[in-house]
């Protein structure tokens, strides 16, 4: 028989994470610090409008780009947090889930061999979408002394007569680094002198906790040449319901649409009437979970202290992301023998990146009572290597 | 601070200072300032605990009880409602609009220890017009916490 594969496809490695979910599925009483989307339900409010839509009948294709009353919602919300006005029926589209719009931003702007700067640590669809989109991936490798983010002088040096696009993920997973409003000015005037265009992944904008998320949309010149992508999932705990959105230039985004009406035709219908009304009435709810969030940031951040566990603040997402350099172990090492040892999981850093050596994913989408517990046996595991033991 | 102190002691009073000055990235010494002054001005009344009596082996009966009173002249309502708490098996005494004045929540040993409180004590007050009591079945939800179901994690345990 011939063989049935696309070798593009065979030379893409799976994700990092799914080889550690396997070890950590097999072992029932792991207590998991793994995990990538809130431990809060959808709130009830949320939910009953699904419902109701459901009930009411409601079960049938929206337009490709989505329910209109959805993308006018979508525009005021970006009005009202970044001042910045999108026309909701050219610039809108609403996706299935963040990662959806990742891949069709990438494949409506990249051409064969043109190159995409993707900075990492970072998400792990961003550097295979592009490979599938013909892209040549350069990666940018951020740093801990820069708290990870983004610099001028990084970008700078990554960009070739050939690079295309920047991806921009902040406030990132797995760091939790965000990018201020001067940080992004200082990159944003090399996008526009370079003349490179940006996918902005926002997925996390809401949960920030040093003052409001800044889009780089926001800055002069940028909204032209950006693919701004948010959702529900973090913001409004809606994971499960996959419905995301991007906006952008009427021409980007009128590609991103054929693209998008052939493969996928329109996001889920349920899910978009529920996604109504967490922007109308939903914001208390933020707050109540961005309030949350942000104590259990802290919490982690005074026992690492007080454990000597070396770790920049980050102040996004829900995400930390110490450095276990001084145990001389890699990530996978320590996060394995952390496991097998305390029964505590957590993901390498180097699933986001090579460069993500030397360092771990700690999530906080847990109860402080939760944290309490893994945190002790992570205290006790590393006492034990200090002290040199088993 | 004091609406952040106060939403996490609510459901959580047994949380120490240390603890809460750490996730409030505040100092210890101005968290016990901040609890000491609501204590005394009355805005902490209390640290109780909740507690699921059903699922124990001590029999109790909870009672709601409408009362329909006229107010008095000078008085309106306090005086009637005073010395309806004054009881100790009184749990609380709301004043309400709408149909009827007092909403009296009762905690009683048996179905007939509220009824002879109810019929003995409350309705033969001065001024008491008419009561209606409805027993409490069961107790889904109180203080914002679910009694019927236990929170349980069901996300996948990695997940990018």
């Amino acid at each position: 028989m011939r063989n049935p594969l696309s070798d593009k496809i065979v030379t893409i490695k799976p994700s990092g994470i799914r080889k550690f979910f396997d070890i950590v599925n097999e072992m029932e009483d792991a207590i998991s610090l793994g995990v990538g989307e809130p431990d809060f339900d959808t709130p009830w409010h949320i939910r009953d409008e699904g419902i109701y839509s459901l009930e009411k009948g409601r079960t049938f294709y929206t337009s490709n780009a989505g329910l209109k009353e959805l993308k006018t919602e979508i525009t005021k919300y970006i009005q009202r947090t970044q001042n910045v006005s999108y026309d909701a029926d050219h610039e809108v589209i609403v996706t299935v889930g963040g990662s959806e719009a990742i891949d069709i931003a990438l494949r409506a702007m990249i051409n064969q061999g043109e190159e995409v700067l993707i900075p990492q640590p970072s998400y792990v669809s961003y550097e295979p979408c592009a490979i599938l989109a013909g892209a040549e991936p350069v990666i940018i490798e951020l740093k801990e002394e820069n708290e990870f983010r983004l610099t001028a002088q990084e970008l700078r040096d990554a960009i070739t007569d050939r690079t295309k696009a920047l991806i921009l993920p902040f406030p990132n997973n797995p760091t939790g680094a965000i990018m201020e409003k001067d940080d992004l000015e200082a990159i944003a005037e090399i996008i526009r002198e370079k003349d490179i265009f940006v996918i902005s992944d926002e997925i996390y904008a809401e949960l920030t906790y040093k003052g409001k998320h800044v889009s780089i949309v926001s800055l002069p010149g940028m909204k032209e040449r950006t693919v701004l992508i948010n959702g529900f999932s973090k913001s409004y705990a809606m994971t499960g319901w996959r419905l995301g959105y991007a906006c952008a230039p009427k021409e980007i985004m009128e590609q991103m649409l054929k693209i998008h009406q052939f493969a996928i035709m329109c996001a889920p219908t349920t899910s978009q009437y529920a996604a109504v009304e967490a922007l109308r009435n939903g914001d208390d709810d933020v707050a109540m979970m961005r309030e949350s969030y942000n104590q259990r940031r802290r919490y982690l951040m005074h026992a690492f202290k007080e454990m000597g566990l070396e770790c920049f603040e980050p102040y996004g997402a829900f995400y930390v992301f110490p450095s276990i350099k001084e145990f001389g172990m890699t990530s996978e090492e320590f996060a394995g023998r952390l496991l097998q040892e305390e029964k505590v999981a957590v993901v390498p850093g180097t699933a986001f990146g090579d460069c993500g050596e030397g360092f771990l994913r700690i999530s906080y989408a847990y109860s402080i009572e939760n944290l309490k517990i893994a945190l002790e046996k992570i205290e006790a595991f590393i006492t034990r290597l200090r002290n040199g033991k088993k | 601070m004091r609406e952040q102190i106060l939403a996490i002691i609510e459901k959580n009073s047994r949380i120490n200072i240390k603890e809460l000055a750490v996730i409030l990235g505040a100092e210890e010494i101005d968290i016990a300032n901040e609890l000491k002054a609501m204590e005394e001005e009355g805005v902490i009344c209390g640290y109780h605990t909740m507690i699921d009596w059903e699922k124990t082996s001590i029999e109790k009966v909870t009672a709601l009880i409408e009362v329909r009173i006229t107010p008095q002249r000078g008085q309106g309502y306090d005086n009637i409602a005073e010395r309806v708490y004054k009881y100790p098996e009184v749990n609380s005494v709301y004043l309400i609009s709408g149909g009827y004045d007092l909403l009296v929540t009762l905690e009683g040993k048996s179905l007939k220890a509220v009824s002879s409180f109810v019929s003995d004590k409350l309705s033969t007050l001065d001024g008491v017009l008419s009561t209606a009591t409805h027993f409490i079945l069961k107790k889904y939800k109180d203080h914002g916490t679910i009694l019927t179901r236990k929170y349980e994690d069901t996300r996948e345990k990695v997940t990018p």
